[in-house]
């Protein structure tokens, strides 16, 4: 593995941290949680100390440091969970989340903007630790003692000396380790005293020379902790019994802890190396072998890794080359064109559908659908991380508008199509930054129209017929519609004695260049506005609509396709060709009648439908083919909805509607205008898919450039 | 022929020959994919002269184009006995419509004749070199120089 590659491997661990951070966070914060969650949240943290540390990340290390020290205090009873302790760790855990994403993109990170939070939690923590009295930590000791610097750790001052107990096994000694060595860097942490048991040295005539016989008994006096001296014995981890007793241990009230220490010696076993090599689902519980294998002990001791055994079950995921996805989505492609290439030869050699053959064939068809779906579900991920993401944009944006927000998200399980997940991002960023912005009402106003005063803005995530549905919505005021309507006027967006419905107004908001923020806030008017949200959601397949109560909020509704690799088509013939066009921009089919087209101007017609007038797009003579039927009213029409204006395409034939399988024309030739991508279909015959959006700026290149103009003003 | 010629190993170049617009042409070996029958292709809107549309490769969408009138020397007549060439540049793939294709040749570099025209615009030439096979010329294409617009389109 490259170093390239580990650090790849690393972010995408940091994720998956995070990902559970945040989710022992919201545990901790909906007031359900037990010591397991906390250990869970500073695992979490821990790792990511531990990996930047290897990756020599230190700005990451240097604020998860002093994030870890606080959690060390939860989890240690010292440190209660009040609101602001909770928002203090909430807001660390937003703000490591950032500092992952920018150390990942530009190799290190500022932690200039971070300084303010990092010396809050220090403070936190010198406070919390003033009010304890000190005493011995040694839950943390083994995951702490691996990687990073535990002189920078500063846990509370331990007894004023250990007893270790050192008896190297024989592997000790295979690799070249040597006890002097070990005895020679205790040295620095206190005074020592050495005192080597050699009782079990046998005769020389039973003398193996490659056994461990010596063991020792060190006394080390002065201020250190257990930490210090586990880092100096860390190399020889499984290489030898190692208890380490304080020397007061008669006097600590927490009995359980010197117990568990003085009679078992498994500190140093596997678990405390798991961290270095970057567990495949770490902050999880460590993995099951290892936990089982503590279990023994733990009966007598209550060690705290064992607990944790019962706990989540370990999920385990794989990680996949998403380039090796698509080979795989690409063959199981040609795959089901082969079925159908297979069974149209068949037919023609006068085979029917009774035949023994034709049945062999229905179960590949059916096998192959199977392996379709299998390998496409490979693709599809929950939207959990991409919410909690938006979980933090909403507590940023509620800070800065200084509005008390209050996140909720549904359906974090709904799995969706990875690349289609990946663009979600700053649609659902901007609408939900939209939400407590516009959306939402001061305090102040809330609590005058009787509401509560934290604003609830809420993210879910649904499956529905075939589509993902998502929605983003608040309980604001609502939409002012009067408001809406008057900015779309002055705009010159519609005409100003335009009479329109509460949908169309709403629709506005969609329109480009239409901006409601009367000032252009910290949040808002970042160049992006929701005509741009719009046209992400439409390159995606999907749809974005909007329905408002007024006084009750606001909902905004995104459906899209489960996966990009897949397109719902109708399929049309233009001319020669069989073409397609995206069904989720179709609204409707007409065959008009000869006196609904009316031919304004050469090659210009325009349709009416139900008493407006459409512009009619001829493919045929568009795309520069010929087409035997010229005269308009033998032809079909397919209504688009495209980028909020509708146009009537004349094609020659309607002929199916089915999904096809998206195939790209940019990897070996470019891009065409009017063309999305291609596909290909049954009898192996490529038939091009048709970009409805493009059409629009094809059709009326005038409008387009107003639009144009607009965007930029 | 110049298999005969074969003799230092290390400097021996294999070209495909082939016939586009009436005239011999060569490509290195190296670059071709495939050579298959003309079957049928897609049209794309919009495109030059010299596209003849998409095929399905195995699920691949390739571009088909007709080297003849790529390279200024007229269209290819389109009929069943033409055969296309697919080849690599750089990233993608594609298909050359041409006339014929004839053999492989393994010629040594020194064999390669430099090409005595010069082009005013002082753009780079696709023809490289010429290459005399008994009583023909063949000129040597350069692939990646025949099509750098559409490399850096695609990019």
């Amino acid at each position: 593995m490259s170093n390239d590659t580990l650090r790849e491997t690393f972010f995408a661990e940091c994720e998956e941290l995070i990902e559970s951070l945040t989710e022992g966070l919201d545990i901790v914060a909906s007031g359900d949680w037990d010591k397991e969650t906390i250990n869970a949240i500073f695992r979490a943290v821990h790792s990511i100390k531990g990996a930047a540390g290897a990756f020599g990340y230190n700005d990451l290390v240097t604020f998860t440091h002093a994030y870890e020290t606080v959690l060390d205090l939860i989890r240690s009873d010292k440190l209660e969970i009040s609101a602001e302790i909770l928002r203090l760790i909430t807001r660390s855990s937003d703000a490591l989340a950032e500092l992952v994403d920018t150390t990942r993109q530009e190799g290190s990170a500022s932690l200039e903007p971070l300084a303010d939070l990092i010396a809050e939690l220090e403070s936190v923590a010198s406070a919390a630790k003033a009010e304890s009295p000190p005493e011995p930590e040694f839950t943390f000791a083994p995951l702490a003692v691996m990687q990073i610097d535990p002189i920078e750790l500063d846990k509370p001052a331990g007894p004023s000396g250990f007893t270790i107990r050192f008896k190297p096994h024989a592997s000790f000694y295979l690799n070249g380790h040597e006890p002097r060595r070990y005895f020679t860097a205790l040295e620095p942490l206190g005074e020592l005293e050495i005192d080597c048991d050699a009782t079990a040295v046998p005769t020389l005539d039973a003398f193996d020379f490659d056994a461990a016989y010596l063991s020792w008994t060190l006394t080390l006096t002065g201020e250190t902790d257990e930490d210090s001296i586990r880092t100096v014995f860390s190399f020889a981890m499984g290489l030898c019994d190692l208890d380490i007793t304080p020397l007061e241990a008669e006097d600590d009230s927490d009995a359980g802890i010197p117990d568990f220490i003085a009679s078992t010696g498994i500190g140093l076993g596997e678990p405390e190396v798991e961290p270095v090599v970057l567990p495949v689902t770490a902050a999880k519980p460590e993995p099951a072998p290892v936990a089982a294998k503590a279990e023994p002990e733990a009966e007598k001791t209550n060690a705290p890794k064992a607990a944790k055994s019962s706990g989540n079950p370990v999920a385990t995921t794989l990680r996949v080359d998403p380039d090796r996805v698509d080979r795989l989505i690409n063959s199981v492609g040609e795959l089901i064109i082969n079925h159908a290439v297979i069974s149209q030869k068949l037919e023609s050699c006068g085979l029917g559908n009774d035949s023994e053959i034709m049945a062999a064939l229905d179960d590949y068809r059916y096998l192959a659908r199977e392996i379709q779906e299998g390998v496409m579900s490979i693709r599809a991920q929950p939207v959990k991380a991409l919410f909690q993401r938006m979980g933090r944009v909403v507590r940023e944006a509620g800070e800065a508008t200084k509005k008390p927000v209050n996140f909720i998200s549904e359906g974090e399980g709904t799995e969706i199509d990875k690349t289609i997940l990946e663009r979600l991002a700053d649609p659902l960023t901007h609408m939900l930054r939209n939400s407590v912005d516009h959306g939402l009402e001061s305090a102040e106003k809330r609590i005058a129209a009787g509401k509560p005063e934290v604003g609830i803005v809420r993210l879910s995530a649904a499956h529905r017929s075939g589509h993902v549905v998502i929605e983003v919505s608040d309980d604001g005021a609502g939409l002012n519609r009067e408001r809406i309507l008057a900015k779309a006027m002055e705009k010159g967006l519609v005409p100003p004695d335009a009479k329109l419905s509460e949908a169309e107004i709403d629709n506005l908001l969609f329109a480009p260049g239409f901006s409601t923020a009367e000032s252009i806030t910290n949040l808002s008017g970042r160049g992006v506005g929701m005509d741009v949200v719009k046209t992400t959601i439409t390159s995606l397949g999907g749809k974005v609509g909007i329905t408002s109560v007024p006084g009750k909020g606001s909902t905004f509704t995104i459906s899209l396709p489960l996966t990009l690799a897949v397109l719902d088509g109708m399929i049309i013939g233009v001319g020669e060709e069989t073409m397609v066009l995206p069904l989720s921009s179709v609204v409707e089919t007409v065959r008009p009648s000869r006196r609904d087209i009316h031919e304004i101007g050469p090659g210009e017609c325009v349709l009416s439908v139900r008493g407006s007038y459409v512009p009619v797009v001829d493919l045929a003579h568009l795309f520069g083919m010929r087409t035997a039927k010229t005269r308009p009213a033998d032809r079909s029409y397919v209504l688009l909805d495209a980028g909020g204006s509708n146009i009537a395409v004349a094609v020659d034939a309607i002929q199916d509607q089915r999904q096809v399988v998206i195939k790209s024309l940019e990897g070996n030739y470019g891009t065409v205008t009017g063309i999305a991508a291609a596909t290909i279909l049954g009898d192996g015959k490529i038939a091009l898919i048709i970009d409805s959006e493009a059409l629009v700026g094809l059709v009326s290149p005038r409008r387009n450039t107003r639009a144009l103009i607009e965007l930029e003003a | 022929m110049s298999e005969e010629e074969t003799q230092d190993r290390g400097n021996t170049i294999e070209f495909v020959s082939l016939s586009a617009g009436g005239q011999g042409f060569c490509v290195e070996i190296t670059s071709i994919r495939e050579i298959r029958r003309w079957s049928q292709v897609t049209a794309l809107p919009f495109s030059e002269d010299s596209v003849l549309g998409v095929m399905n490769l195995r699920g691949a969408v390739i571009p088909i184009i007709d080297l003849a009138s790529r390279l200024g020397l007229g269209t290819t007549e389109i009929g069943s006995r033409n055969i296309v060439v697919v080849v690599a540049i750089g990233k993608r793939i594609m298909g050359l419509l041409v006339d014929s294709v004839s053999e492989i040749l393994s010629v040594e570099s020194e064999t390669i004749r430099p090409n005595p025209t010069l082009r005013r615009d002082g753009g780079t030439s696709h023809v490289t070199g010429l290459l005399p096979v008994d009583d023909i010329m063949l000129r040597v294409l350069d692939l990646d120089a025949l099509f750098a617009n559409e490399a850096e389109e695609a990019a």
